[in-house]
């Protein structure tokens, strides 16, 4: 980077390259990045795939999301026809807005394995916790623009999810009430709300990829783990990231399209709710309101607890707890693969995040809240459990290369 | 701790610093520090403040009900500021209820006399103190059940189970006269 003095610069322009490398290093940045020049282990699996895949579907989002916005309205009267009208009359709308609703689902489903591979090959752990962090950070800032996202159709759950997600700041002690007001810009949720949220879903994304952009210098600090966790020394444990992992990447690409699209084109309203195609209505909340599907987990925490403020304390903490992860488990053996008791419990904590994810669909009744308490507890249960196995948990034999 | 890279320029925090005032130039440099984060909290409060109800908001305050529109031992809802509020013209039996339930009702406890100003109207919020779903007639306790997370409140609005914490709220209102209240 530094300019060094006695290096001529190139001032032939037919000369491009070098040219442009004298002024702006942005090839040789590229390249260094996600180029030649970048080494990456040589035996990364297909779950080192979604990184790339989030980073498409990140770019997917924003690109529909304008399309989107140049003809929607976000106003409490015209909102929810705005959608129609995107629907029914826009040239192609119905295509631009199916690929950004299906687009979010299939970007929060691309981030579960994420986080699921980050969380079975120990890539939290040193040196890679801030690389894990800043994913947290990610993850909560993906939630919050989806969560806006869904309130701008303006329907019957658009409306009530809105409501009681902006009332659970209503807990924070003496200042809480008023911090909702504030949010809302009036006494309920309402006109000043949606459009602000509107703006807040607009520049959101732009927030996550400045926040991709440290991920991924993160990233390169120490290079991408790799499904045996060890650290590695040789320079034949590595291959260039492209040709071989740009062409792995692609190929993974196009093997996600296909039931990307298929959604898109056969079931795009499949993952959302018939509800939300009836106009919001503040005097009548829904018989049986529930989130998205990728709130459903976190959702079902809240609702298990029966006192106001311990239930969001847990819905929030079970997110939060991520932050301090690497610095619960610390274990020195990073893969799942040579840990014993990790792995079957690591199987158990992601069969209980779905169990929780179908607790928080069902009706807070009965024997499902008895499920979710117990779900509950499991799930804070798995972090408990972590310091205790990086103390006595005994490893397989660690292989010393790949 | 790592070692300070060498600048081109001399800026050794720990050379003499000749017949510069030390402590004089601290307090310059705090002195400024702390007008500038002052300033900058003053141009943050009014972006802070536009997101706050605005005057129009805040005017639609006020909401006359006419009482004679609800039967004996029926309640409706009512739209005020945004948000729904709930009628009940109770009848004796549902008066009693209530009544009974000052012993009961020990979430949140409060007396059914307080909590109206002629016994045959219960004014409430219609709003959850849980997350503030519209709670539905219905449930156990003669009152409203929430949809969303199961809250059930009785005759009088008294929150009896969870998760919401305390008894629907009342809103302020008066009687114009036998057949009017004004809400806000
Ligand atoms: C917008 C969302 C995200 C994007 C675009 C993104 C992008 C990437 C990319 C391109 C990589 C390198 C390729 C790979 O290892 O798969 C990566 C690695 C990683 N990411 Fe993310 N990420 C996102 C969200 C998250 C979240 C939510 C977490 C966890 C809370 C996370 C944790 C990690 C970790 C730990 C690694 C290193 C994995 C390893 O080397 O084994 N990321 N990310
Ligand atoms: S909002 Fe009524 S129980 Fe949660």
């Amino acid at each position: 980077m530094a300019h060094t003095p006695n290096h001529p610069v190139e001032n032939d322009i037919r000369n491009t390259y070098q040219w442009l490398e004298d002024r702006l290093p942005i090839i040789s940045f590229l390249n260094n990045s996600v180029g030649s020049n970048f080494m990456a282990p040589r035996n990364l699996s297909y779950m080192w795939n979604f990184g790339s895949l989030a980073g498409i579907a990140l770019v997917l989002q924003i690109l529909t999301g304008i399309f989107l916005a140049m003809h929607y309205k976000p106003d409490v009267h015209m909102a929810f026809d705005s959608i129609q009208h995107i629907m029914r009359d826009v040239n192609w709308g119905w295509l631009i807005r199916n690929l950004h609703m299906v687009g979010a689902s299939f970007f929060f489903i691309v981030v579960y394995i994420h986080m699921a591979r980050g969380l079975y090959y120990g890539s939290y752990k040193s040196p890679r916790e801030v690389l894990w962090g800043l994913g947290v950070v990610i993850f909560l800032l993906m939630m919050a623009t989806g969560f806006l996202g869904y309130v701008l159709p303006w329907g019957q759950m658009s409306y009530w999810g809105a409501t009681v997600i902006t009332n659970l700041l209503s807990v924070i002690p003496f200042v809480g009430p008023d911090i909702v007001v504030w949010l809302w810009g009036g006494y309920a949720v309402g006109d000043p709300t949606l459009n602000r949220f509107f703006v807040l879903h607009f520049v959101l994304p732009f927030v996550i990829i400045a926040v991709v952009v440290l991920h991924i210098w993160a990233l390169h600090m120490h290079g991408s783990n790799n499904p045996k966790g060890i650290s590695l020394t040789k320079q034949t444990d590595y291959i260039p990231f492209h040709p071989y992992y740009t062409i792995k990447d692609i190929f993974g690409l196009g093997v996600y399209l296909i039931p990307f699209t298929f959604m898109v084109f056969y079931a795009p309203e499949y993952l959302g709710h018939t509800d939300n195609n009836i106009p919001a209505n503040p005097l009548v909340t829904p018989a049986h309101i529930v989130p998205e599907w990728y709130f459903l987990p976190f959702y079902a925490i809240l609702r298990a607890i029966p006192i106001k403020e311990l239930g969001v304390l847990a819905m929030f903490g079970s997110i939060l707890i991520l932050f301090v992860l690497p610095w619960l488990d610390k274990h020195p053996v990073r893969s799942a693969r040579f840990r014993p008791l990790y792995r079957p419990l690591y199987m158990l904590f992601l069969a209980n995040f779905i169990l929780l994810g179908w607790c928080g669909m069902m009706p807070a009744e009965g024997i499902y809240v008895r499920i979710a308490q117990a779900a509950t507890a499991i799930y804070f249960g798995f972090f408990a459990l972590l310091p205790v196995l990086s103390k006595y948990e005994k490893a397989k034999p660690v292989p010393t290369s790949i | 701790m790592s070692t300070k890279p060498t600048a081109p320029h001399a800026t050794d925090d720990d050379a003499p610093l000749g017949d510069v005032d030390a402590e004089r130039r601290a307090l310059l440099v705090n002195a400024t520090a702390a007008f500038g984060l002052a300033g900058a909290a003053c141009v943050a409060l009014p972006f802070v403040s536009s997101m706050n109800p605005s005057r129009s908001v805040k005017a639609l305050a006020t909401l006359d009900v006419n009482l004679n529109d609800i039967p004996l031992g029926e309640a409706k809802t009512f739209l005020w500021q945004g948000k729904p509020v709930f009628v009940w013209h109770r009848s004796e039996d549902q008066i009693t209820e209530a009544r009974k339930g000052d012993t009961t009702a020990t979430m949140d406890p409060a007396n059914d006399a307080d909590r109206v100003q002629k016994a045959e109207w219960l004014v409430v919020m219609g709003v959850c103190t849980h997350l503030g779903c519209v709670p539905m007639r219905g449930g156990e306790y003669g009152g409203w059940r929430c949809p969303c997370h199961g809250s059930q409140f009785d005759d009088s609005g008294r929150v009896r189970q969870g998760p919401a914490g305390t008894n629907l709220e009342i809103p302020p209102y008066r009687f114009l006269d036998d057949a009017t209240i004004r809400i806000g």
